[in-house]
This record gives structure tokens, sequence and C-alpha cells, in this order.
């Protein structure tokens, strides 16, 4: 019994007072990871702060389940840069790094090519039919900083969802059973 | 109250605070590295220059590249991408840079490295700007560390005129 003996008791034990406070407590929780990631957009200025590094086209600077901080910046994008581009109709971003770069005279407009560190060819194939360069709007971040290994924890969830339903309901039930 | 779920919870807080902690400082610790690197290139030759079929100039060269990047290296590196550019600015364009080649260097032994290639990308002007052009040679890199911050920098090491004719 122990342990799981006692969680019962407790469940068993709830009453309405307490579950009010235990749904509170788990909407700070959801809120303050919000205000969290809504503050790092304003500070970055990108969409997206933080993104995980999903495929090996960047090895061996950046494994599958690296984390990467993103951040925009005025400054012009230069080549060598590694930044985070969404392609039209494409729905996930690609982390690559610029080897070409064209920024025209009048205007502030800027054509770049990128190109995976492990890719044997530019990205030319990946852009969407006929697109030759990426333009700012293109690009939601560069990346200047690196933890490896944090976000694998996401890919296993996305791949293998049941894991994320476990470990949801195993949270919850803490949650709900815990008496601090 | 000091039941397994509590222990196990602030042991597990404890050492993920102390791992945060020691790739905060192995991370800031780069900033007191102080690098001085030296690079050399040479144009050995322009192979083939040229006007493509749609109008865009094309320039291909042979390059001697010699460069010590050992001192880029801390115990927080894990690779340094070095890459040689071309730079330079059109009448059309204030800013165009063209990487020629480049280079993954993973072991400090390896940083000191001397070369000769032909451009690994293609060098293709947007339009028919690159007659008696002057650029820039311009060799950057790019560290990446095992954890934290990421430093890039660079050195500008030789000018170059391109041909004013095709061949």
């Amino acid at each position: 019994m122990g342990f799981i003996g006692d969680s019962i008791g407790s469940l068993k034990s709830i009453n309405v007072r307490q579950a009010l406070e235990q749904a509170i407590t788990l909407g700070m929780i959801v809120s303050s990871a919000l205000i969290l990631w809504k503050f790092l957009m304003c500070v970055t200025g990108s969409e997206s702060p933080v993104v995980v590094v999903l495929s090996e086209s960047m090895e061996p600077a950046f494994q599958r389940g690296d984390i990467l901080f993103l951040r925009m910046g005025e400054d012009p994008i230069r080549a060598g840069e590694i930044v985070v581009f969404n392609i039209d109709r494409r729905e996930i971003p690609i982390v690559h790094r610029v080897i070409k770069v064209h920024q025209r005279n009048d205007t502030s407009d800027i054509d770049i090519l990128t190109k995976g560190d492990n890719n044997p060819t530019n990205d030319r194939g990946l852009y969407a039919p006929g697109q030759q360069w990426l333009q700012r709007q293109h690009i939601m971040g560069r990346a200047v900083g690196f933890l490896p290994y944090v976000g694998y924890i996401t890919i296993v969830m996305t791949e293998k969802p049941i894991i994320k339903y476990v470990l949801i309901s195993a949270l919850g039930f803490l949650a709900l059973t815990s008496k601090d | 109250m000091h039941s397994f779920g509590y222990r196990a919870n602030a042991l597990l807080t404890f050492s993920l605070t102390i791992l945060a902690l020691m790739a905060a400082m192995a991370s800031f610790s780069d900033n007191f590295n102080s690098p001085s690197p030296t690079a050399h290139v040479q144009v050995l030759n322009v192979n083939r220059f040229q006007n493509r079929p749609n109008g865009d100039d094309e320039i291909g060269m042979t390059l001697s590249i010699s460069a010590d990047l050992q001192s880029l290296f801390t115990w927080n590196t894990k690779q340094v991408f070095v890459f040689l550019a071309a730079e330079y600015g059109t009448p059309k364009n204030a800013m165009n840079q063209v990487s020629l080649w480049d280079g993954i260097i993973q072991l400090k032994e390896d940083a000191k490295f001397s070369t000769k290639v032909k451009n690994k990308y293609r060098f293709i002007d947007q339009g028919s700007n690159l007659r008696g052009r002057d650029i820039n040679l311009t060799l950057h890199w790019h560290i990446m560390p095992k954890t934290g911050k990421m430093f890039a920098d660079k050195l500008v090491v030789t000018g170059f005129q391109l041909p004013h004719s095709y061949r």
C-alpha cells in the first residue's frame, strides 16, 4: 500500500473547496508559463523564441532534440548566421545557415539563400515551387544560443503520443492528490 | 511530508539547478577567451567568367586559403564553422555576400590549415555587375559551443579585382 494507498485515500477525502484550490493552482501554473512565453517573444522580437531541432540537416552543430534560442534583432541578416525560416504551405520551420545575401540599395529588401551544414546542396529544393530566395518575412529568428538534448522529450512526445497522455495523467493525478 | 515523491522531486530539482548553473558558467567562461586568429587568402586563378543565359554573371576561381584558428577553441567549443565569403556592392545592391567555401573544424589540432580549393558554391551575381568589380574576400567563423551562447567574428583578408572581360 504505502504511497499508492495514501494517494487513493487523499483522492477519496477530496472536497469541493480543495478541488477548486487545485484548479486555481493549475491555472496559475499554465498562465505563468504563457506569460513567460509572451514575455520572451517581446524581448527577443521573434515569434518563436525557443525551437527544438527536428532534423539532422545541421549536424554536427545541432542534433535532433537540441534547443535553440532565437532572436530577431534589427540588424540586417548576414551570411553565416543560422536562421529559422518558414516556407509558405510548409508547417514545420527549418533551421539552416545563410550562405548568400543580396541586400537592395534603396529599400531594405533582402534576398537570402540558405543551406543545411549537413546537406550537399542549397535549400532551393525545399523552398516553395519556383521560389529562388527567402525574404525578410520568411525569417522567424536567428539562433543565438544553444542547449543540448533538452528538447528531446518533445520529440518523443510528438512521435509517441501515448507517452504524452501517460505523462499528463500522471501529473494531473499527482496535482490532485498532493496535500501541500 | 518527507515521502518518497517529495525527496525524489527535491533531488531532481536540485540536480537540474546545478546542471543549469554549470552550463551557464561554462558559457560565461567563453567571454574570457580573447582569440587572435590569423588568415591568408589568395586568388590563384580565375578559371571561368561568363554571363549566364538568364543574364547573371558567374565566376569560377581557385583559391588558396590558410588560417590559424586554434585560439578560438575553448573547453566549451564543440566546433568552429569557418567560411570564406566574397563581399561587394553593386549599383542595385548595397551588400552582396556570396559564400565561396566553408568547412567545419571539430578539433583544435585541425584549426591550423592550409588548402587550395575551387569555389565550393557557385559565385553567381544578381545581374551582370562582376566585370572589373572590386570584391573583399572575408573569412568568417561561427563558434558553436557545447552549451550556451554562440559567437561569430570575421577577418577581411584580401581585396581582389575581378577581370574586366568574360573568358
